[in-house]
């Protein structure tokens, strides 16, 4: 049977519809058409985004990172039916708390990259708006843009946009990225270090640096 | 108020006056020149020279098609940066001498913030996520507490340099983009290639490498490479300003820089706009490419926000990112 679902996000590419899976309380996350790409283009981005993050999660999980459990992957409807987590997000909480928590959920976040990192994992949209906390952990979610690999480029730039988000979001506590940096390197190591000197080479590559 | 603005951070040198009505812009004139390369790219000296050869004739020609006396004039503004060093000095130049012998104040101004400014002076959006586009810079920029922030932006190259290395390699003459534009309105084929976009910035590199490749290959019409080239990278900054306006939560999208002129650009833009129901919008064409115009316009709102500069403050900076600009005005 057919329920009219209630749309309770709508993200730049997504939808998030409330749902029930069996008697939990889920969220289908729905990839919908855009009409401004060619249908060539569009179906490629779509199907290729939701088989890699539903894919993506599960490796996530299985390197120690929270993420919400996936229920069903629909491909014909580009569709992930998940886990609904009742927690905030990172994005609204981040401005909003004292200087000493802020330093230890930033250090999470860090360690949470570090163990993704550590299991060639690249989550590819890291920013504040796609981490949510609740029950005391943080949540990794939107895993669309992401891939496997290896390399300490692919690494490094996924780290970059999380500084970028910050400069833009939380300019007002510059902190926050080194915050991120200790925890991730309290996880890496020594492997750490070139990826964080590859950072400031993706900085230099920029317009204007 | 009445301002003179000098642009002249890249190809184009360009004198336009504007005047404040009822705090919208009203633009008396604006005439430009643009610099055309015999072969290659932009050489700077070169395009110095060329500017420094027309910025006298295009002050006295802004004048007389605003039809105002000069002693009308109340303030200089001229583009700070960013941009190409002997572009920029030559333009600075000629507005300190005018400055000086108008005996008028002063302003230098960011380029890319200008492309935003003109665009809420003359269009009526207000607070917008600008998709700006040109030779060689592309990003999305909002404002955010006090600042115009970047938000997403290319990580390699520009979309104009992309498309103008593209034309390049199949014998086009700069600028490339309408030329591309022309090629690929008689393709329909779609070929497959790098799609790149991380987090919300969007690289371009990897799928110029692969259209060369497409190209020397030989498998497919110039046409149907153009094509493909437009649909995916446009998408993708379609989809960049569409990451930006969800990430920022407003509702305006606004145009601005030299590749908005792309038809098809346009129409992806605005289709992005409409499926999530917000508002669209582009200045008209001259004022969307560099121009004089926006530099004049921008001037009024610092200097009417109380920003003064003198002579000696009036130096240049090649890499004057948009959010090194403390907006005072807003």
């Amino acid at each position: 049977m057919a329920v009219k679902k209630k749309i309770i996000y709508r993200g730049a590419e997504a939808e998030i519809l409330l749902s029930k899976y069996m008697n939990y309380k889920a969220v289908e996350k729905r990839r919908i058409e855009k009409g401004y790409r060619i249908k060539e283009l569009d179906h490629k981005l779509r199907s290729l985004r939701t088989k890699e993050e539903a894919k993506l999660m599960i490796e996530a999980r299985k390197s120690g990172v929270a993420v919400p459990i996936i229920y069903d992957v629909d491909l014909e409807n580009y569709t992930i039916t998940m886990e609904y987590l009742e927690g905030k997000r990172l994005k609204d909480i981040l401005n909003n708390v004292s200087e000493k928590e802020r330093k230890k959920l930033c250090k999470m976040i860090g360690e949470n990259i570090a163990r993704l990192h550590s299991n060639n994992i690249i989550h590819g949209d890291i920013t504040t708006s796609n981490m949510i906390l609740f029950d005391d952990k943080i949540h990794f979610i939107d895993f669309g843009l992401g891939e496997i690999n290896s390399e300490i480029e692919a690494k490094g730039t996924d780290l970059h946009v999380l500084m970028e988000a910050f400069e833009a979001t939380h300019f007002k506590y510059p902190n926050c990225f080194d915050y991120v940096l200790q925890g991730y390197k309290s996880i890496l190591k020594e492997e750490a270090e070139p990826i964080i000197r590859k950072i400031e080479e993706i900085v230099k590559r920029g317009r204007y640096r | 108020m009445i301002c003179l603005g000098i642009e002249g951070t890249a190809h184009t040198i360009g004198v336009g006056i504007v005047e404040d009505v009822d705090e919208k812009c009203k633009v008396l004139a604006n005439v430009i020149k643009m610099y055309q390369p015999k072969e290659g790219g932009i050489h700077p000296r070169e395009a110095a020279n060329h500017h420094a050869n027309f910025i006298a004739n295009l002050v006295i020609d802004a004048i007389k098609k605003a039809n105002i006396d000069k002693k009308e004039i109340d303030l200089i503004a001229f583009s700070k940066g960013p941009g190409l060093g002997p572009c920029l000095r030559t333009a600075a130049t000629a507005a300190r001498a005018l400055s000086l012998t108008l005996d008028k104040p002063i302003v230098g101004v960011n380029h890319c913030v200008a492309h935003i400014e003109i665009g809420r002076g003359t269009t009526g959006c207000e607070d917008p996520v600008l998709l700006y586009v040109s030779g060689a810079n592309t990003q999305t920029i909002a404002f955010a507490e006090g600042k115009y922030r970047v938000f997403g932006e290319t990580l390699d190259i520009g979309i104009g340099n992309m498309l103008d290395k593209f034309g390049r390699i199949i014998g086009l003459e700069f600028p490339c983009g309408p030329k591309i534009e022309k090629l690929a309105e008689k393709g329909d084929k779609y070929i497959d290639l790098p799609y790149s976009i991380k987090g919300m910035d969007v690289a371009f590199s990897g799928l110029l490498t692969a259209a060369e490749k497409t190209v020397r290959d030989k498998k497919h019409r110039i046409e149907d490479i153009c094509y493909s080239i437009q649909e995916t990278a446009f998408a993708a900054l379609a989809e960049i300003t569409e990451r930006a306006m969800a990430h920022t939560e407003k509702n305006e999208v606004l145009l601005g820089g030299g590749v908005t002129c792309n038809k098809r650009l346009r129409e992806m833009v605005k289709t992005m706009a409409k499926e999530r129901k917000a508002r669209f919008y582009v200045p008209r064409n001259d004022l969307c490419v560099d121009n004089g115009a926006m530099i004049a316009w921008n001037g009024i709102l610092m200097y009417k926000s109380g920003i003064k500069m003198n002579i000696k403050e009036t130096t240049i900076d090649q890499r004057y990112r948009t959010d090194m600009v403390d907006v005072k005005w807003r």
